[in-house]
């Protein structure tokens, strides 16, 4: 390698090692990450053009901002991110492994003096005695304490949380490890949906943004889907669906999922995301004739007419679940006869029963009186479905992360030295201290544990 | 419901508390500081007291259906008011600074104001997506840490104020007048770095929450949905401000003007997003 290549590389590196490209970067991914939430994303062109116009929407085509998340620009500020972070620890790292494992635990007169907390105490005690009682009191203020003796002096040295230095590496290795998740899951797995309705079954399901359908290998089928509202509203209190696993054949599996409680099966979990009605509802009425008494039961599916005594009949015309809060009722419409042939825009008599009230159809004086005893609607099952085998690998950094910030910002590495040589009158006890964060609270510690370091040191 | 007037007594001790601590900047009167923190501290012990009833009233009125009161916009605004004071007592706890209440209470009465005159109180059943423990766990990580950056941003425009001044009369002349009392700009820039060091990895566990959520719920951690960007947006900017800090040139003023505009992406990402945008957090219609 040449002198030039070399420097040219070097150039590169620190580039990609420097914190101020991390705040840029940061910045930038900040403010760019803005486009997407103002402009939605992944609509239709028509919806662009008409809020945008059509010049407004070629520009947005062209710097891609209508998926920009997975767009080449910021893909790129992403992956400068990574870099970046990957540069910075890889150049600090050496350091901090080398401050962690290897410790100077003979420090000379020069390293006193660079630092911040230290003292130094003259006493007759000899040597070996005062070095003993230093330890006696750094052991009962801080820690065990490790001794070496060197060209006649005795150095003591103990310190804590050492491993919180990689506090923050821990947190820059965890984005890497959440990234490698997200593409493991934008690989391997998929996002699909499936509707399926009441006592059918579905081996495929249909990814987004695709019509060719994924087969699950697998059936699942719908035993029964149940919704539930709140009393005097319109608001699901919730909705379930009994899903069962067939698996060449056989029932491998059964659940009762909701919304915030999925099945999953084979790395494939279905969630219980949306319903909707199938087909007409089935009514059970009670129709009697005011004349005769003559009371019959009739079962008959919205809009089919339906036979009444007396050679008239009926049809559902209308239905809702919740009628100005008076619940489920039923617009029916009299027909003249079952052979009648309803003829769009044709005006019969037609009036609302409700299901709450059986007896309220009386009060009308109509010639048959009419109670809804029950309506069964079918319904079908909206399913996302989901298979993601990088989401462990998302968990697993973001637990790094929660961990390694815990450690960056909160724990200290603190350490203690003691050098004790041996002068005319008895001995010079040197010591000092250091933490790496949080320095007031180290600073309050230290003064009271010099002034316990000196007495015990002092009296003889 | 007593709730209600207990928030209402709790806006009043907070406007009582804001208007000692700015009597206090003016006289300078240790006493008057002393009435302002205890006056804070009574607001405070209101809004829990009001929170727990809200929350036993969520019981007596939908019966099982009662839940923690952190669902709809104007339970999270009371919440993020107590957030705030939680966050400032313990600041306060640590520094005895009495002039930073007079630049953080007054971000809990703004809430408090805004949640009692304007919002809807009404304590209604959840929708299915909203029954899960992770919206407790999501929604306290969260306010928590909107709330030391609340602390971070109220003392970052105290640095600035008294870092501008300082300028203009550079040494010898020492800052008078309402500056008399304001803590050293030493000391300022401390409390903001501790404030978001706090912060930050509380808001990193709610985007985490969140994202546990949403997979638990619909199957996707991440869908780039403007709440979630916005959080990541606020991450962004903290995690420039820590980074910063190890930078010359970054540090001092630039920090804490990062800071403020940390604090007013947090607020668009809190309300900006729900009443702006369009998402996910469907409570800013109500």
């Amino acid at each position: 390698m040449t002198t030039r290549d070399k420097s040219f590389f070097e150039h590169i590196w620190d580039f990609f090692c420097s914190l101020k490209l991390a705040i840029a970067t940061l910045i930038l991914l900040a403010i760019t990450s803005i486009i997407g939430t103002v402009i939605q994303q992944n609509a239709n062109p028509q919806e662009y053009i008409q809020e945008y116009g059509p010049t407004a929407y070629k520009i947005f085509v062209a710097l891609d901002f209508l998926d920009m998340y997975h767009s080449w620009w910021f893909i790129t500020l992403l992956i400068v991110f990574a870099v970046n972070l990957t540069c910075c620890s890889i150049k600090r790292l050496p350091r901090i492994v080398r401050i962690v494992a290897h410790p100077d635990k003979t420090p000379d007169e020069k390293f006193f003096r660079t630092l911040g907390r230290k003292g130094e105490v003259e006493t007759s005690l000899s040597a070996e005695e005062a070095a003993g009682r230093a330890a006696e009191a750094v052991g009962r203020l801080f820690g065990r304490i490790e001794r070496t003796d060197v060209d006649g002096r005795i150095c003591l040295f103990t310190q804590k949380m050492a491993w919180s230095r990689f506090g923050v590496y821990v947190v820059h290795a965890s984005i890497l490890v959440i990234f490698a998740g997200a593409l493991m899951g934008a690989f391997w797995g998929y996002k699909a949906f499936v509707n399926i309705p009441e006592g059918s079954s579905s081996d495929k399901v249909w990814p987004r943004n695709s019509n060719q359908p994924i087969e699950l290998g697998f059936t699942v089928r719908c035993d029964r889907f149940d919704v539930e509202f709140y009393p005097n509203s319109r608001r699901p209190r919730e909705f379930v669906s009994d899903l069962v696993v067939l698996d060449n054949g056989q029932e491998v599996l059964k659940k009762t999922i909701e919304v915030n409680d999925p099945l999953t099966y084979k790395g494939i979990t279905f969630y219980q995301s949306s319903y909707g009605p199938m087909g007409n509802p089935l009514f059970h009425f009670k129709v009697r004739e005011r004349a005769t008494g003559e009371t019959v039961e009739v079962k008959v599916r919205q809009g089919e007419p339906a036979e009444l005594p007396g050679g008239a009949a009926f049809r559902v015309a209308d239905f809702t679940e919740q009628f100005q809060n008076f619940g489920a009722a039923a617009r029916i419409e009299l027909l003249p006869g079952m052979t009648h042939e309803h003829k769009p825009g044709e005006r019969h008599p037609s009036f609302v029963v409700l299901k709450n009230f059986p007896d309220f159809d009386a009060q009308r004086g109509g010639k048959y009186i009419f109670s809804l005893l029950d309506y069964k609607q079918r319904y079908y099952t909206g399913l996302q479905v989901a298979k993601d085998p990088g989401v462990w690998v998302v968990w697993l950094g973001c637990f790094m992360m929660v961990v390694g910030c815990f450690a960056a910002f909160f724990l200290s590495h603190r350490r203690i030295w003691v050098v004790v040589q041996a002068t005319d009158k008895g001995s010079r006890v040197l010591y000092g201290g250091n933490a790496h964060r949080n320095q007031p609270a180290f600073e309050i510690w230290f003064e009271n544990f010099s002034a316990q370091l000196e007495d015990a040191v002092k009296n003889g | 419901m007593l709730s209600v007037k207990l928030f209402n007594i709790t806006t009043i001790a907070y406007f009582g508390a804001m208007v000692v601590f700015i009597a206090y900047l003016a006289t300078r009167s240790r006493g008057v500081a002393l009435v302002a923190t205890i006056v804070s501290y009574i607001g405070f012990a209101l809004n829990t007291a009001a929170i727990g009833f809200r929350w036993y009233e969520s019981y007596q009125i939908l019966g099982v259906d009662g839940r923690a009161p952190l669902t709809n916009l104007y339970e999270s605004v009371v919440f993020f008011s107590w957030t705030i004071m939680l966050l400032y007592i313990v600041i306060d706890l640590k520094y005895k600074q009495r002039a930073v209440g007079a630049f953080v209470v007054p971000f809990a009465f703004l809430g408090m104001v805004w949640a009692q005159l304007y919002l809807n109180d009404a304590i209604d059943p959840l929708v299915p997506a909203l029954q899960s423990n992770w919206l407790t766990y999501h929604v306290i990580t969260c306010f928590l840490g909107y709330a030391a950056f609340a602390v971070a941003c109220g003392v970052s425009i105290m640095y600035l104020i008294k870092a501008g001044k300082e300028e203009k009369n550079p040494e010898g002349s020492p800052v008078g007048g309402l500056l008399g009392v304001f803590p050293s700009i030493r000391v300022l820039d401390d409390i903001n770095y501790k404030a978001i060091m706090i912060g930050f990895p509380l808001l990193s566990l709610g985007i985490i929450t969140g994202a546990a959520w949403a997979n638990y719920a619909w199957g996707t951690y991440w869908s780039w949905d403007p709440k979630e960007t916005w959080s990541l947006i606020v991450w962004f900017i903290y995690a420039a401000f820590l980074h910063a800090r190890f930078t010359r040139g970054w540090v001092g003023k630039k920090a804490a003007w990062l800071s403020v505009f940390g604090f007013a992406a947090t607020i668009f990402c809190y309300l900006g997003v729900n009443l702006v945008l369009s998402g996910l957090h469907s409570y800013g219609g109500s």
